[in-house]
């Protein structure tokens, strides 16, 4: 669950939709509560709630004028609305409902798991085997169309490709901390790293040792595991961005005294 | 050979006509400078040249293909747009931003130093593209567009915003290009005096076709150049009138 938020996530924070994992998780509890509702495994309908606002938004976004920004708050509204609508007409929040807003990697099932498990290898075939052309488009589209690349098609991919990899997570985190998942070991990994790959293979590394590092503790000290791995994470951003100012001021005071003497 | 032809082409966005039946071919070799004021549909009809805009009438037909029917004739075109500043934190480094011009299957890291060095960039190689200072996230991008051997290279203002020393270099980086690598060269640009020094043919647009010819029929004829200046300040106006 890691490795996916992680490397989808390097791509949404290069492409400023770093919000959009919050949207899409926003969405999946729409599709929970239409699977806790229906008795229809929540985990199904939350991938297919989130996999088709992603793609609405996405045609939104191409076809209309419509701001980046104000299409993200669009769908996280309206998804989040609509699960809370559905939750207040079929009797309120639900222990199952709390596990997927707060997460509930002690309550994750075998079967949870190797779903999971088989998403989360798809999902990393497939960057790893279109990961320049994913580049491309993130790095320029127009350019990258002009080369020959399909970038409706690929724009298409990726989001649905976003809307698994964030439903996955959720299960670690919950729908309310998705995102941090997604962004802060990317933007941590962006202060560090030298090279696109590079970055990515840091943002996995960051994004694994926070999760290990949040669970140990939360096991040691009965916290919210959730809450525990997003703080880890952000305890190494703070960290990370404290040594490379520290050091590049401390270069930039070498640089000056050397010109004095 | 005729490496483009563009016959009668119109272009029209939002009930405003953005070109106006605009006919010219370059042949193999040329360099030709693209001038014209602000908003006079350069981009525009770089975007149909390209593929990225359909919706035009007319015809454009690149290496004797027509662009509509054959898409494969950009593996053989370089472009480098008008220039955006490179996002700081986008962490490719210039290799990898090279690489993505190569379209083939497998990447050839001499290639890639090939284009790099032609540029003058090959030290920088490893260093992260959003670092880079203007002129030289610029060469990287001419690397970018060189690196697929491309047979023509079209430029969208590729000297805008960056330092006198740096348009000077890459110039002389034009120059060398067409010579020594016998591309043909399509270039939009403001820089009249670059234009005059650098290209054998000129094409002066604003909405129509103004002008296309020789070099030297340009800028030796100052009618021609009076009625440039004056449709330059009727375009600066206008936009200045609308916003």
């Amino acid at each position: 669950m890691a490795i996916t938020a992680s490397v989808i996530g390097l791509f949404l924070v290069l492409r400023r939709s770093s919000l959009f994992g919050d949207a899409l998780s926003h969405v999946a509890f729409g599709g929970i509560a239409v699977g806790l509702v229906a008795n229809v495994y929540p985990l199904w309908t939350a991938l297919g709630f989130s996999a088709l606002g992603a793609l609405g938004i996405t045609k939104l976004r191409q076809s209309t004028k419509i701001p980046a920004d104000a299409t993200v708050a669009i769908l996280l509204s309206s998804g989040l609305a609509f699960g809370i609508l559905l939750v207040s007409l079929s009797g309120g929040f639900t222990l199952d409902l709390f596990s997927f807003l707060f997460g509930s990697i002690l309550l994750v099932s075998v079967s949870d798991t190797l779903a999971i498990l088989a998403m989360t290898g798809a999902i990393l075939a497939i960057v790893i085997v279109l990961y320049r052309q994913l580049m491309y488009i993130t790095f320029d589209e127009e350019q990258a169309k002009v080369s020959g690349l399909h970038i409706a098609p690929l724009n298409y991919l990726f989001v649905v490709l976003a809307s698994i990899a964030v439903v996955v997570s959720m299960r670690l985190v919950g729908i309310l901390l998705v995102s941090a998942l997604i962004v802060i070991p990317n933007v941590t990994a962006l202060l560090l790293g030298k090279g696109f790959k590079k970055t990515a293979l840091i943002s996995v590394l960051v994004s694994v040792l926070s999760v290990m590092t949040g669970i140990a503790i939360s096991y040691a000290f009965n916290l919210a595991p959730a809450g525990t791995i997003v703080l880890v994470s952000t305890g190494a951003f703070l960290i990370t961005l404290a040594a490379k100012y520290s050091t590049k001021k401390k270069v930039s005071e070498k640089l000056i005294e050397e010109t004095k003497s | 050979m005729q490496v483009v032809e563009i016959d009668r082409v119109s272009y029209a966005y939002s009930g405003n006509l953005v070109l106006d039946s605009i006919s010219f071919s370059i042949a193999e070799g040329d360099i030709l400078g693209m001038i014209g004021p602000n908003g006079a549909g350069k981009t525009t009809l770089f975007s149909c040249m390209l593929g990225l805009l359909g919706g035009y009438s007319g015809t454009i037909k690149i290496f004797d293909e027509d662009i509509r029917k054959n898409k494969k004739v950009f593996g053989s075109v370089g472009y480098m747009p008008q220039r955006k500043s490179i996002e700081t934190n986008f962490p490719a480094t210039a290799e990898e931003v090279v690489s993505l011009g190569i379209t083939s299957r497998r990447i050839s890291k001499e290639r890639i130093a090939g284009a790099l060095e032609i540029v003058g960039m090959l030290e920088h190689k490893d260093r992260r593209v959003g670092e880079l200072s203007g002129g030289q996230q610029q060469r990287v991008l001419i690397a970018k567009a060189i690196a697929n051997d491309p047979k023509l290279l079209i430029l969208d203002e590729p000297a805008l915003g960056i330092d006198l020393e740096s348009q000077n270099r890459f110039y002389s980086l034009l120059k060398k290009l067409n010579q020594e690598k016998k591309i043909t060269i399509i270039w939009a640009s403001h820089d009249l005096d670059a234009v005059n020094r650098l290209a054998s043919r000129v094409a002066c647009i604003n909405r129509s076709m103004f002008f296309h010819g020789e070099t030297h029929e340009f800028f030796e004829n100052p009618d021609l150049l009076k009625a440039y200046s004056e449709s330059s300040m009727q375009a600066h106006m206008h936009l200045h009138d609308h916003g």
